[in-house]
């Protein structure tokens, strides 16, 4: 315990908690939009472009915006396939990304970390790349609650309303494809991911309303953070299959069990 | 001033399935929509939201309302937690006047009601909102006798800014519930 709140690893957790918090939030819609896949395309684009981006010596926000920008023009060119679509991004990302750390010496280590979670040696840049997308984050998620689970259940409002739904389609795309690849960065590709599906997966089954699916995901996200950060640091293991396991063992329990619990009472 | 025109209006997706369709609806007024199966009825409603083409003639919405569409299937996810209450609450939905049959529905997740509760929920959120145009596609389907009859009265409690068209294979249905009706079935180009 006393090892998470070591000033050494200040800034890592303050990093990984804003992560663990906004994931699991941005799981929720994603649900919603039956688009979750669409988050492991995406995290995979913008990781391919921030690599190709410190190839060139761009700074993480640089590069960051700029996969951002592109992993939306992506998705919205791959949306009308669905699921296959999200899975060709993927794949455009892992063989990019792949290709470009193979043939770039500092490309290879960034490569791993992408891969393994370099949550440990994050700095106050990630940190100020993390609060610069939280902050609008956090602020515009009741209004694209609201609007874009209206556009999920009330499909056809807003072309018939003629409303500028283009500004919280396209706010929540790209916000998205920020926090991706910035909580990706340090997390890892795959523990972001399982940030985003686990915590939604696990208390969509039991909760009653959104609101408490919303609080009941984000503290799932933050405990499985708090334990994987602890346990990857006492036990001296790589962060994002640490992070993982935790999340997957945590969602089969509160899966499985709770819903028999409240059947019960 | 008319709530929706249609003059001699064409529509369909690659070519026009329903020609010559013309009528006025206003504030206060419902009118039924019948037809064979097929005969372009829901591609009617398509078009006001911009998923149908108009081929020939002008529609015209007054200026400043707001529509809500409950289509033929309305969207209900499967293993998703969203109350009844927040459900409504997405079209900014009345709950206070609901009547007691659909209040007790909404302290549930929407997932967890039958086929006909979920219809006569999702209709409310439509009429209880504050869109004075409102369209309904098969209003009741799912629904049983006293969904029916439930129905009935929420259509005739309407507010009297609001006008409605509705489309129904059920003619008893549509007699009761509507102030004018119109048969598609002759205005269906199968063959344009």
């Amino acid at each position: 315990m006393q090892l998470i709140f070591d000033p050494l690893f200040q800034v890592p957790l303050l990093v990984g908690l804003c992560a663990s918090l906004l994931l699991p939030l941005l799981g929720c819609l994603l649900h919603a939009r039956e688009e979750w896949l669409a988050a492991l395309g995406v995290a995979h684009i913008t990781a391919a472009v921030q690599l190709l981006g410190a190839a060139v010596e761009m700074s993480l926000l640089a590069s960051g915006g700029l996969g951002a920008i592109v992993a939306v023009i992506a998705k919205q060119l791959s949306a009308q396939q669905g699921n296959l679509g999200y899975a060709l991004l993927m794949l455009v990302g892992w063989a990019t990304l792949y290709l470009v750390a193979a043939n770039s010496a500092l490309g290879e280590s960034l490569a791993h970390a992408l891969s393994d979670g370099q949550i440990f040696l994050v700095g106050k840049e990630q940190l100020l790349a993390m609060l610069l997308v939280a902050i609008p984050f956090l602020v515009c998620l009741p209004w694209w609650s609201q609007r874009l689970l209206r556009a999920r259940f009330f499909a056809g409002y807003e072309q018939a309303n003629q409303l500028s739904a283009w500004r919280w389609h396209g706010s929540f795309d790209l916000l998205t494809a920020l926090l991706l690849a910035f909580a990706s960065a340090s997390l890892g590709l795959m523990a972001s991911f399982a940030l985003v599906v686990l915590p939604a997966w696990a208390v969509f089954a039991w909760c009653q309303t959104w609101r408490m699916a919303l609080i009941g995901s984000a503290i799932f996200g933050v405990v499985g953070y708090l334990l994987a950060f602890a346990l990857a640091l006492s036990y001296d293991q790589p962060f994002a299959p640490v992070q993982v396991s935790v999340l997957l063992a945590m969602a089969i329990i509160l899966r499985g069990v709770v819903p028999k619990m409240i059947k019960k009472s | 001033m008319p709530l929706l025109s249609l003059n001699d209006v064409a529509v369909g997706y690659h070519k026009p399935i329903l020609t010559h369709v013309s009528f006025h609806l206003e504030a206060g007024q419902v009118l039924g929509l019948l037809g064979s199966n097929g005969c372009g009825k829901s591609t009617l409603f398509k078009m006001f939201c911009g998923e149908a083409q108009c081929f020939a003639g002008t529609w015209h919405k007054a200026t400043g309302i707001k529509v809500s569409i409950q289509k033929q299937h309305p969207v209900r996810l499967f293993n998703f937690p969203l109350s009844g209450y927040e459900y409504l609450r997405l079209m900014q939905a009345d709950t206070q006047s609901m009547p007691e049959r659909l209040a007790a529905l909404c302290s549930k997740r929407v997932d967890s009601l039958s086929g006909g509760q979920f219809q006569l929920l999702s209709i409310w959120a439509c009429l209880a909102s504050s869109s004075q145009l409102i369209l309904l596609d098969e209003p009741t389907n799912n629904l049983d006798p006293t969904g029916v009859s439930l129905l009935l009265t929420l259509l005739s409690h309407r507010r009297h800014e609001q006008g409605i068209i509705l489309i129904s294979h059920d003619k008893d249905f549509v007699q009761a519930a509507t102030t004018q009706q119109l048969d598609l079935t002759a205005l269906h180009q199968p063959d344009f």
